[in-house]
């Protein structure tokens, strides 16, 4: 959903597009025999259990590639009865592959032991393939879940033919077809059969009841973990090609920089570098995704074309962003967020209630850039065959990949093959294809393969950072210590800017995530955005706005519960107030509700306190707690899913740290894998921690400053909790998301569980940056 | 020149420029791609192989100064500790993305290589030169405990 930035798509809570054509009556469905791509890099086979077969006893899968439509898209049957699920979406962590074979081998009703993964390219005959916006269960397992109902069909359908009885007399039992009559047939026997009937229509496909499913909503475990014990997985920088080469890229140090002059011999001096070429300039005036330009340097291997540009002798042009200093931006920003900007919610009258107010309760609150940092930097590879080019990338988008490509070296997107791996990480950061595109263009101007590596150093430098921003909050109290006015305030450089020019604030589309739905049952609240340009590529970042935004909001709860003289889980559930199902868009706010309705998926604040009352009880709060010792407690809707963090946090007499326990009660919905939701609620809340003591990006005369993982601190094993517990709600509402929604809670609980154990507030992201230590006496 | 290095009990010439890490050598020469690029300056210990038995970080290391070691990268791991942690691993299903869990691996042999019984502080010392952006980290503790039960 978040490439709709780039089609300015935003205020639309539209339907889910790019849903796969699996049912269509006339059209004849072949299933096998085509011809058409080679996949380079199948990952057909992901799972390392051995079949007492050899290899090569085993029987082929046909070709399914060639297909337009019908479910044979991502399923193919081989004659011996083995399955091969071919996944659209990629693989990151969150064990997608797992997820879209439990959906379509259940419907399919197929032995678990039988199924195969296979990664699809980028196409859009698969669907929405942007693996992005927790999306893979949330918007696509009903089209999964058809898929597999609708081969089924076929299956028994031309059993019923074979036999010469009615299909309704024939039922499908794992793998096999069989008949009133005692007559049964393989999946693999039929399969040839079924691939020449029709698809069928909708209407004539069965979904199995909830209560029939056998996979989904059960822990079954990752195909990809055998191979990753094993270092057998393939990911973007693993891919090797014949007489491949491989580069890296001296780019511009700002954004919007170019190539002053450059001498290449030093470079070429270095054994194994054989070319050094200087890449275009982005065009137009939005960076998008394209390249950013600079020289390439192309060796042999990698380590030649790194040292090769640490010869490289180059003159930049720093171009328009060398004004750009994080010191004096938050000064702006923070200035921008205390005087009066563009309302964007508006309930009740804000105003008169603050200036009549018993207690008035104001902070600041500013979070720096972050960056994804995947442990896979980008990489990509490509080779050309003319006009035709192949890409080999570890990319969430790859569609978008295959369109960018497309539009920079001029070629119609059938032209364009992208091959997607797996993603040592993505966080977004692999969302944004400008490192595919490099691959393209170096390949094209070589004449050969060549894979493009970046290196850490580039990682950082050259990112699409998540935006710094700062949030001014204000309340009133009544004398009951209620809420009855919320203002919140948001200035920070949009995701727009990078697709559009003279941006110059944020948007609703990123307000809506954790300002503008901020469920406060006040009679009066606003939400205004303040005047922010970008300076570095903006993009977004595990749960996007929603990290800043909810670091205020829930930092901000719990500073109005301190004020009340109330405890802060109370407070919470009373400012959240009484059960209902709230409308953003009733107060004026554009709300696109993470692309889905709000009748499918309504904000539902019962939900939303139930998390909290679980964490809660799980944490025991309100128990006594050993000196230095807090707890702090925050929850937020996001990705139409409902979570609920509590942290505790020890912090010694010298300000240092240490998290005894994490809890997070998680109402996502129906839930399709209870042991990867866990996985993804445990990093997501890790992510978040780790964002909110220790990330910082910064930029100095518009050059980003942090160069490695030492100056751009992460969590590491000695910082994470202790114990951490997360408990899944029993639900049978539709699936929300799981990858993004465990961040959000997690920076205000634990800036909320700081202020428990130490009385001091921190609103500053990161809270100890490069320090060990709290600082306990300065201001926050 | 050649140099001749042992990797996973295989004597393989390598003809790299000097000074070239091994895990260059093993990736772009070898095509051994299971040792992972995470930072390339021995911070985030996705390159981690074992030399003589030892963790070592194998983008800082250039492949000469390993010449007549014995190394062993996740490829070739065929201890029992090392089937027993893989096998931990794969129970709890500890990787997300799996990226920097070749590293983690290697990490976590050595650890119980040399303690049979770590407690948390010992799993912090051997385990934190091991960045896992994903966040692992809660199951890599898990499983080196349950790991360290069977063995």
């Amino acid at each position: 959903m978040f490439l709709d930035l780039a089609n300015k798509n935003l205020t639309q809570a539209a339907k889910p597009k790019h849903i796969p054509i699996l049912f269509k009556p006339t059209r004849r469905h072949v299933l096998g025999g085509l011809g058409g791509l080679t996949i380079g890099l199948s990952l057909a086979a992901c799972q390392s259990k051995t079949k007492s077969e050899s290899p090569k006893a085993l029987a082929e899968f046909p070709d399914n590639s060639g297909l337009e439509e019908g479910p044979g898209l991502f399923i193919s049957i081989a004659e011996d009865g083995r399955i091969q699920i071919r996944s659209p979406r990629s693989e990151m962590g969150q064990h997608a592959l797992t997820s879209v074979a439990q959906m379509i081998a259940d419907e399919l009703d197929v032995e678990w032991d039988m199924v195969e993964l296979a990664q699809a390219i980028g196409h859009p005959k698969y669907g929405d393939q942007n693996t992005d916006g927790s999306t893979t269960v949330r918007n696509n397992m009903i089209h999964f879940r058809r898929a597999g109902a609708s081969m089924r069909h076929m299956l028994e359908q031309a059993a019923a033919n074979e036999w010469g009885v009615d299909k309704s007399e024939c039922s499908s039992e794992l793998g096999v077809i069989r008949h009133g009559s005692g007559k049964k047939i393989s999946y693999g026997e039929i399969a040839k059969a079924a691939a020449a009937l029709d698809i069928p229509s909708e209407e004539d496909v069965v979904i199995k009841d909830r209560k029939d499913w056998r996979y989904i909503g059960q822990s079954m475990p990752s195909v990809t973990v055998p191979k990753i014990v094993r270092g057998e997985g393939i990911f973007g920088i693993d891919v090797r090609l014949p007489n491949m080469l491989n580069a890296v890229i001296a780019r511009p140090p700002t954004v919007w920089g170019k190539v002053k002059s450059f001498n290449p011999d030093d470079a070429l001096a270095i054994a194994g570098v054989v070319k050094v070429l200087e890449l275009p300039a982005p065009q137009g005036d939005a960076i998008g995704f394209q390249q950013v330009g600079g020289i390439a340097i192309v060796a042999k291997d990698t380590w030649a074309a790194i040292q090769g540009r640490e010869a490289l002798q180059v003159e930049w042009d720093a171009g328009p962003n060398e004004t750009y200093n994080s010191d004096e931006y938050a000064a702006a920003l923070t200035e921008a967020v205390n005087k009066p900007g563009d309302v964007k919610l508006r309930r009740g009258d804000v105003s008169s209630q603050l200036a009549q107010a018993s207690k008035m309760v104001s902070a600041d609150y500013y979070a720096a850039h972050l960056s994804q940092s995947p442990m896979e930097p980008p990489a990509a590879t490509a080779k050309w065959d003319g006009d035709k080019v192949e890409c080999w990338a570890c990319t969430q988008a790859p569609q978008a990949a295959r369109r960018t490509v497309a539009q920079v070296c001029g070629v119609p997107e059938e032209n364009v093959t992208i091959n997607v791996t797996w993603l040592g990480g993505g966080f977004g950061r692999k969302s944004k294809a400008d490192f595919v595109v490099e691959a393209a263009l170096i390949a094209r101007e070589m004449g050969q393969a060549v894979k493009v590596t970046w290196t850490r150093e580039d990682d950082l430098k050259h990112g699409y950072f998540h935006a710094v921003s700062a949030q001014h909050m204000e309340a009133a109290l009544d004398e009951n210590g209620q809420t009855t006015a919320w203002l919140h305030r948001s200035a920070f450089p949009s995701i727009n800017s990078t697709f559009a020019a003279g941006v110059d604030q944020g948007s609703e589309f990123e307000l809506s995530l954790g300002a503008t739905d901020a469920p406060v049952a006040a009679p009066n609240m606003q939400v205004e955005i303040g005047k922010a340009e970008a300076h570095l590529r903006i993009g977004w970042l595990r749960s996007v706005a929603n990290v800043y935004h909810h670091f205020a909001v829930g930092s901000f709860a719990d500073e109005l519960a301190h004020a009340a003289g109330r405890d802060s889980k109370d407070y919470l559930i009373e400012l959240i107030g009484s059960d209902r199902n709230w409308d953003p868009t009733t107060d004026g706010a554009i709300y696109p509700n993470y692309g889905r309705s709000l009748e499918e998926y309504p904000i539902d604040t019962a939900r939303l306190k139930a998390v909290i009352e679980k964490a809660a009880e799980m944490a025991g709060w309100g128990r006594d707690l050993p000196q230095g010792r807090g707890m702090g407690i925050s929850a937020h809707r996001s990705f139409l899913s409902y979570v609920a963090t509590c942290v505790e946090v020890d912090v010694d007499d010298e300000g240092r740290i240490t998290i005894p326990n994490v809890w997070v009660a998680l109402d996502a919905g129906t839930v399709v894998n209870p042991r990867h939701t866990k996985a993804q609620m445990e990093g997501g809340t890790l992510f978040g921690i780790s964002n909110a003591l220790y990330g910082e990006i910064t930029a100095k005369d518009g050059v980003v400053q942090q160069t490695n993982f030492p100056d751009w601190r992460v969590m590491r094993m000695r910082e994470a909790p202790r114990a951490m517990e997360v408990h899944i709600m029993e639900s049978d509402a539709p699936p929300g998301g799981v990858g993004e929604p465990g961040t959000p809670p997690a920076a205000p609980a634990i800036a909320n569980a700081i202020f428990a154990a130490t009385g001091k507030r921190f609103r500053r992201m990161p809270i100890l940056g490069q320090s060990d230590h709290l600082n306990l006496t300065g201001e926050g | 020149m050649a140099v001749l290095l042992k990797i996973n009990g295989k004597s393989q010439a390598v003809d790299a420029a000097e000074g070239t890490p091994l895990l260059w050598v093993l990736r772009d020469h070898l095509g051994m791609t299971g040792t992972k690029f995470g930072c390339g300056i021995a911070q985030c210990g996705a390159c981690t192989v074992h030399v003589d038995g030892q963790p070592i970080r194998s983008c800082i290391t250039a492949h000469e100064d390993v010449e007549g070691t014995d190394i062993v990268t996740i490829e070739g791991l065929s201890s029992r500790q090392a089937a027993v942690i893989q096998a931990a691993w794969e129970a709890i299903d500890v990787p997300q993305c799996g990226y920097c869990q070749s590293g983690q691996i290697m990490s976590a042999v050595n650890l119980l290589a040399n303690n049979a019984n770590p407690s948390d502080g010992d799993i912090d010392d051997a385990m934190s030169g091991n960045i896992c952006r994903c966040a692992s980290y809660m199951r890599i503790r898990q499983a080196i405990k349950d790991a360290a039960k069977k063995l």
